[in-house]
């Protein structure tokens, strides 16, 4: 009893270019949208990272044509000291927001969760052209800030108050591009509600008949956990912006003190709490991180399962556990306050949980290498990026158990030990299920297979060079090398130096093996092999659809759902798995419904 | 399956719904025949229902958001600076709880007449209209009390406790502008015929929240400002 398709789709397929293609009603192409976005916004934040690294390792460097994106920030294509912070606040929130929260969530769920729960789109397709749209103008607000005069902001993805909050005073980039960088995050935040409450009721309302809750794919509950972190996290984040663009155009003073001189001149605030921007920002913050990497853990296990042939451990403890990190996430954020001057005993009050929230993901990390004990794997690319992402995942965690004690965080706090970790668990980790994603579900949503042997070569070299980027960045760390910093003069900091410079030509080595990866995409997308129903021989209702998948996914007739998910391995069935919509009775193995 | 706004035959009964259906039915039809939960239910919500809740939950989140702020930017301020509320904003209150009255007395109406009785004088949409009207009261109050706290020489950016007033009330008549655009919705598709039963639940969840929402910031503001 489905009349929502007469709601979701009332009409049939569109026939002008502008409905098809530009602002379309279809989650697959607003999925795609998505992508598209996502992948632009990587090449802008690696580009970044190129020339951060560059001037880090060589200060004095004249980089050719840095002054056509900056005359003041590098006169002479010499990178000044502020442009440096403002690059790096730009990688970051490039990279966190426009990267990690829009491709493993936006992207891949908006194109796969209707058709895995078996819907015809989702419930609220206006409002999901919206939610692509209004994120695609708040990345354009954000890459204005580097056409202002002064430039972007300069004070982090963290945007720290008051450095953030006192205006031009405090810097170049404070003035306007603080006000850009602020209305760009507040923008996104609403692109954000409006795509979790699409996945959300998507999730609840719109399964076809058989698809219980407990019989949806992994990856399907990872974005349905991730769609209700990112309402509440971002609509906490939201008023925190607008507060601070009101500190900056109207003369507030939520987050800035009283008597708080800059350059000899008394600010005209009187007394705003700058730990407040703290606590706001961090309550998002936390979830955030979570909302980067829950996603990839689906896709990951969604891909492994289809690799190593045999379910997984648990489904349900998997289930459960993304479940109980997305809870946790939200009691851990004083974890990034050791330092800021709260009182201790809240130090211990955060410690404990974050100690605590390990145990979910070491419980999900034990489950998929349980599972893949004993398997008979089939080693393709998107099963090497997947084992790849679990590669990463531990060893970005690992160094979380050293910073979630207070005692070691006073040390470890804004050195290159925190960069290491965030960039090991968070970004290569949702990197590497973004990629693991596109090569599995490339023939799906593009009706052409990748070339395996390109995307093997790709895998390997990104593996080497992401280990030999980050991996020197916890002994940065423990070098007592600060974060953010631009040169390093300190006699401490010079024998660190060459380690730099080897980071640079690693960065750069493998942001140059990328290119084999944009070239298998767009070579494939027109000339690949074409990719049958289900190449994969993979179980989810995706697979049982055509490649790519008919306008109102599965051809007018919505499928039945008889089975789990992963029914791998099964005797008694004609191959070596069972697919969701397959009628037979056959004895599957723990039927979770 | 759309509702459409006409009087039905007094024999046709909601066969579809044979316990009568409160709201989208409750409880009740979570359960299968014979109590087996784990058969698979083929009844769904409409979405539009569960949409609403969501957008509530996101909604109080923001509102939780800037009540902590308020609540920490007044334990560290030496120089907050109290002041007694608008008396106009006890006004606006009673208005616009008095819109939910109405627009639960429209929601009554449209019930009997789609029931097939009363069909003469019901005249749900008259009950709308007063809705809509009593909104737009309620953000005429609000802007009269704004007008009144400058008049006393308290704007944005004069003292702490004045800017959480201005940012508080605007955050909610913006919330309430857009339950406003929802109401006249509404009544554009029960004048077109088209009103689905879940759109009037909807909008009418919403508005109620923005009533207690409402109250809550009046209680708030009052303690703490």
């Amino acid at each position: 009893m489905h009349d929502m398709s007469a709601q979701a789709h009332a009409a049939h397929a569109p026939t002008s270019f502008m409905r098809k293609h530009i602002f379309s009603l279809d989650h697959k192409v607003i999925g795609k949208q998505y992508y598209g976005l996502a992948f632009l916004a990587a090449i802008v934040g690696m580009f970044l990272s190129w020339v951060m690294r560059v001037h880090l390792g060589w200060g004095s460097l004249a980089i050719p044509g840095l002054h056509f994106l900056s005359k003041t920030g590098a006169p002479g294509d010499v990178m000044t000291p502020e442009y440096y912070l403002q690059l790096m606040t730009m990688h970051g929130t490039i990279m966190v927001f426009f990267v990690l929260t829009t491709a493993p969530f936006a992207a891949f769920g908006n194109f796969f969760l209707p058709i895995q729960v078996g819907a015809e789109d989702m419930p609220f397709p206006h409002f999901n052209m919206m939610s692509f749209w209004v994120t695609f103008v708040s990345f354009l607000v954000m890459v204005a800030s580097f056409f202002v005069p002064d430039g972007p902001t300069l004070a982090g993805w963290t945007q720290y108050a008051p450095l953030s909050a006192v205006g031009p005073a405090a810097g170049p980039g404070q003035g306007l591009g603080e006000v850009l960088w602020a209305s760009s995050i507040a923008i996104f935040c609403v692109g954000q509600l409006l795509g979790s409450l699409n996945f959300i009721t998507t999730t609840l309302d719109m399964r076809t008949k058989g698809m219980s809750l407990w019989r949806m794919p992994l990856s399907a509950w990872a974005w349905f956990i991730t769609s209700i972190m990112g309402l509440t996290a971002f609509a906490v984040l939201m008023p925190a912006c607008i507060l601070l663009v009101l500190d900056h155009v109207a003369g507030t003073s939520f987050f800035v003190p009283s008597n708080l001189v800059i350059n000899d001149q008394i600010q005209p605030h009187a007394g705003g709490s700058t730990l407040l921007w703290q606590h706001l920002f961090w309550f998002f913050g936390h979830p955030e991180v979570y909302i980067a990497i829950v996603p990839a853990m689906g896709i990951v296990s969604h891909i492994l399962l289809a690799t190593i042939r045999r379910p997984m451990l648990s489904h349900r403890v998997l289930v459960y556990s993304m479940s109980g990190i997305a809870v946790l996430s939200y009691m851990v954020y004083g974890h990034h306050m050791f330092v800021s001057g709260m009182n201790p005993v809240s130090s211990i009050a955060f410690s404990f949980p974050t100690l605590i929230i390990t145990i979910p993901a070491t419980v999900i990390v034990l489950i998929w290498l349980g599972s893949l004990y004993g398997s008979r794997i089939r080693l393709n690319t998107a099963c090497l990026f997947s084992l790849g992402m679990i590669s990463m995942f531990i060893t970005g965690g690992v160094s979380g158990f050293f910073l979630a004690q207070p005692s070691l965080d006073i040390m470890l706090h804004a050195t290159y030990f925190v960069v290491g970790h965030f960039h090991f668990v968070m970004a290569v980790s949702a990197m590497f299920g973004i990629f693991a994603g596109t090569y599995f579900w490339f023939p799906k949503m593009f009706g052409r297979m990748m070339n395996e042997t390109l995307g093997k070569i790709h895998f390997v070299l990104s593996f080497i060079g992401a280990y030999c980027i980050f991996m020197p960045f916890h002994y940065l760390g423990l070098a007592s090398n600060v974060r953010r910093y631009q040169a390093f003069t300190d006699d401490y900091l010079q024998p660190l130096i060459p380690v730099h410079r080897f980071i640079t030509v690693a960065a750069i080595a493998t942001g140059a093996v990328q290119l084999i990866f944009l070239y298998n995409f767009i070579h494939s997308r027109f000339w690949g092999k074409p990719a049958p129903e289900n190449p994969w021989q993979a179980t989810s209702l995706e697979w049982s659809t055509s490649s790519p998948p008919p306008f109102d996914n599965f051809g007018g007739k919505l499928p039945v759902v008889y089975h789990d998910p992963y029914q791998y391995g099964i005797e008694g069935s004609t191959d070596d798995y069972v697919m969701q919509t397959d009628p037979r009775q056959i004895q599957t193995q723990g039927d979770e419904a | 399956m759309a509702t459409a706004f006409h009087p039905p035959n007094s024999t046709t009964r909601n066969i579809s719904r044979p316990n009568g259906g409160s709201g989208n039915g409750g409880w009740r039809n979570l359960v299968p025949e014979g109590g087996n939960l784990r058969a698979v239910q083929e009844y769904a919500p409409p979405p539009a229902s569960t949409a609403v809740w969501v957008f509530v939950a996101a909604v109080c989140m923001t509102f939780a958001a800037l009540t902590s702020a308020l609540v920490v930017r007044k334990g560290g301020a030496v120089e907050w600076r109290h002041f007694t509320l608008p008396s106009i904003l006890y006004l606006n209150t009673a208005i616009l709880l008095a819109s939910s009255v109405t627009l639960e007395t429209s929601r009554r109406r449209i019930a009997t007449f789609m029931g097939g009785q009363n069909t003469a004088a019901a005249n749900p949409t008259r009950w709308l209209y007063a809705t809509l009207s009593l909104g737009f009261l309620f953000l005429a109050g609000q802007y009269v009390a704004w007008r009144q706290l400058s008049a006393q020489g308290l704007f944005l950016a004069t003292n702490p406790s004045s800017s959480f007033f201005y940012v508080f009330t605007a955050m909610h008549a913006l919330h309430l502008s857009g339950g406003l655009y929802a109401m006249m919705r509404v009544i554009r598709k029960l004048n077109g015929q088209t009103l689905r039963r879940v759109t009037m639940d909807a909008t009418a969840h919403y508005w109620h929240f923005m009533d207690v929402l409402w109250i809550y910031l009046l209680v708030l503001l009052w303690a703490k400002l």
